[in-house]
């Protein structure tokens, strides 16, 4: 609880010192409580797990190149799939968001740092010892034979595959998910206490950045559904070890109540995947648009009302469990509620373009690409909502083709949006553009490679998770791996683009692109160790 | 100024931490507001473990219903170690009447063991409309070593059962209880 501390006492010793600067060492990152320092080791965790989650989903494609068993068995397959799954989910694109939030909220709304900043400290040095501990368990399957099997049964971890079935190490990943939700929720509670409480004057909370917005809802669904999953997890422990029937139908539980209690956590769980992501599409648009958000208000109650709804669509994951007919017609008609506020956003997007002066800068390229990619995803999820059609789409790859749509070409194209407009504001230079503009023109053609024709093999039938398939499959397999090989080869790339920006390059002006609106850019490039030492006056 | 930022800093969190610890309270709630939505609307098709009171209602000649009677072993049980099988696959009756049958199971095993039968009524919304005079799922069924014996069971369907349904399934899964 420095919050006060830190505020008020950086007003009246502005004068004495000129910068804090970091301390140096590296025990620097362990100590620190700087929302910049913390910021940057969420992005560079989230992008580490980027890459390693993606090296499995480079084997993935590479075990179904061809029919028949490739490089690995279908017990290593399902670990594969399970641990992709999980570790892109919690290890990339939630920390990826987090970290975003570390760096932008407090210069979006004229602050210091954050709120809370020792708890800052804590909420992200607990991700590396839980994701230690998750992946501990795919190391031991690898290099032990006795070490048994690694998490096998899939992210959702249904029972009883995860209590029944479930390998030795279920309780690591029991374990690990309760640390990951730990940390979300301390840092969802500092990003709401930072939103509420250090506002520059004059800034209301109708005036904040559409960002801090959208992460504000998101916190808020952060602190309502992860206590939920860790209580999921907690009864397979129980299950487990204890002796309990929540889900054993021999001692009275029931199965299908697990999915019930995973999907009520798990649907404003990809909610809260994607509401940042619309908060840094709604920044970018305007600045390349050159024209101010079309329908400020409308985005809000848009992005509040998607999240409310967003808690009672869960059993849409659940029709073919055998749900009354009542039941199913309910969450079909909820679900397709959703696509209101939804299209009442991208319509926003669209009329922001409408007669705009609009340049094609990176950012804006993944913007755009965004924008109609996450409305494909949008509509193939409408499809899904469909009951009887999706008695026939279900676990197929239409359904793997459906969320990789909102979440690669959603949430992911959003973050290296995200990447791209801001990092010559924080590091001082300005990236490559012939370079970016390579980035971005590989992954959009690859990642269309890779997922549309997911679409047609769900379509014609090829099931998930599943490491062999039939022979007519194959072709559309082997453009579909060749596709991930090239998306998977370019964000090497990135790397390479983030690291060379970082040590050099041509100097960025403080406001860096031609007129952007927020406080962040009346700061320095690079801005100075503590945001706003005095609050700015926002008119 | 300072006390009072922090004060409000500090009920904030209160509030916050209430709703983390309100929420994980409401997963464990999940459980029984489960079983008792499922209960008052039958959405699940899982039937009450209650012996249901003989009530002499009219029997109503006009339509027969049709149920099916599946039986299933958990795989806790290896169809190896245990046989659990219905005597009659298909009964038809007219609603309100009394049916007896009985499942023949039997221990193949040299352990002693003890079974659980759970019910499960398909459609769902029949399972409140099958009423249980008697019924081996009532109670846990010890068998010893290659013991095999005879489990009644007398039922009937309500005639309130609604009018579109004609055939009922109602299926058994024996699990192995023998350790708790």
């Amino acid at each position: 609880m420095d919050v006060a501390t830190s505020y008020h006492a950086s007003g009246s010793h502005a004068d004495d010192h000129h910068d804090h600067g970091p301390a140096k060492g590296l025990l620097r990152w362990v100590f620190t409580t700087n929302h910049k320092d913390i910021g940057t080791m969420y992005l560079w965790f989230s992008f580490i797990m980027f890459l390693f989650a993606g090296t499995l989903a480079m084997l993935i494609r590479a075990e179904l190149f061809k029919p028949g068993e490739q490089l690995v068995n279908p017990e290593m397959f399902n670990q594969l799939t399970t641990l992709h799954g999980l570790i892109m989910v919690f290890g990339a694109v939630m920390p990826a968001f987090v970290g975003l939030a570390n760096w932008l909220v407090p210069m979006m709304i004229g602050a210091p740092d954050m709120a809370l900043p020792r708890l800052n400290n804590w909420s992200f040095w607990i991700l590396p010892f839980a994701f230690t501990m998750l992946i501990s368990t795919f190391v031991a399957a690898i290099v032990s034979d006795t070490a048994g099997s690694a998490p096998n049964f899939g992210w959702t971890f249904y029972a009883p595959l995860s209590t029944t079935f479930g390998p030795p190490s279920t309780d690591f990943f029991i374990f690990s998910i309760h640390m990951m939700g730990i940390s979300s929720i301390l840092g969802a509670i500092n990003v709401i206490a930072t939103i509420l409480n250090l506002r520059a004057p004059g800034m209301t909370l109708m005036k904040m950045p559409i960002f801090c917005w959208s992460w504000l809802v998101t916190a808020f669904l952060l602190i309502a559904v992860m206590p939920v999953l860790a209580g999921a997890v907690t009864m397979v422990l129980f299950d487990r070890h204890f002796g309990t029937s929540f889900f054993n139908a021999g001692g009275g539980g029931d199965p299908v109540l697990f999915q019930h209690v995973f999907w009520f956590f798990g649907h404003p769980e990809v909610y809260i995947m994607i509401m940042p992501a619309f908060g840094i599409v709604s920044q970018i648009l305007p600045t390349f648009t050159r024209k101010p958000l079309f329908g400020y208000a409308s985005m809000v109650y848009a992005i509040s009302s998607i999240a409310f709804l967003s808690f009672i669509v869960w059993a849409h994951h659940m029709f073919t469990t055998g749900m009354a007919l009542v039941a199913e017609l309910f969450f079909m008609y909820a679900t397709m509620l959703i696509a209101v506020p939804t299209g009442v956003k991208v319509f926003n997007w669209v009329a922001t373009m409408f007669k705009g002066s609009l340049s094609f800068e990176t950012p804006m390229l993944f913007t755009l690409a965004f924008i109609f990619l996450f409305t494909m995803g949008g509509f193939s999820g409408l499809m899904l909502a469909i009951v009887p059609a999706d008695y026939q789409y279900q676990d197929t790859y239409f359904v793997v083709a459906h969320f990789h749509y909102v979440l690669v070409t959603g949430a992911i194209f959003s973050i290296l949006a995200a990447v791209y407009y801001w990092l010559p504001k924080w590091t001082g230079h300005m990236y490559s553009e012939v370079l970016a503009k390579t980035h971005f023109w590989l992954s959009f053609i690859s990642v269309n490679v890779l997922f549309f024709p997911m679409h047609f093999l769900g379509l014609a039938g090829m099931p998930r998770r599943i490491p062999d398939y039939a022979l007519q499959f194959a072709d559309f397999n082997r453009i579909v791996s060749v596709g991930g090989f090239v998306f998977g080869a370019s964000q090497i790339l990135f790397l390479f683009i983030v690291i060379k920006t970082i040590r050099g390059g041509k100097k960025a002006t403080d406001k860096v692109w031609e007129n952007p609106q927020g406080l962040e850019w009346t700061l320095s490039s690079p801005p100075p160790y503590h945001s706003f030492t005095t609050p700015p006056v926002v008119p | 100024m300072a006390t009072t930022a922090q004060q409000k800093i500090k009920k904030q969190l209160t509030l916050m931490l209430i709703i983390v610890m309100g929420m994980f309270a409401f997963c464990f709630a999940l459980v029984p507001l489960y079983n008792v939505i499922c209960k008052v609307t039958g959405l699940n098709g899982k039937p009450t473990a209650m012996v249901a009171a003989v009530s002499e209602h009219e029997i109503d000649l006009s339509r027969t219903v049709t149920v099916e009677l599946i039986t299933t072993l958990n795989h806790s049980l290896s169809s190896s170690v245990s046989e659990f099988v219905p005597r009659n696959v298909k009964i038809k009756l007219h609603p309100g009447e009394y049916v007896k049958t009985s499942y023949w199971v039997k221990n193949l095993s040299a352990q002693k063991m003890i079974v659980q039968a759970i019910p499960s009524v398909t459609p769902g919304f029949a399972a409140q409309h099958i009423r249980k005079t008697e019924c081996f799922c009532f109670q846990h069924q010890p068998l010893a070593a290659l013991e095999g014996k005879e489990m009644p069971l007398v039922f009937t369907v309500d005639p309130a059962l609604p009018k579109n349904i004609n055939t009922v399934t109602l299926a058994y899964t024996l699990f192995d209880v023998t350790q708790s």
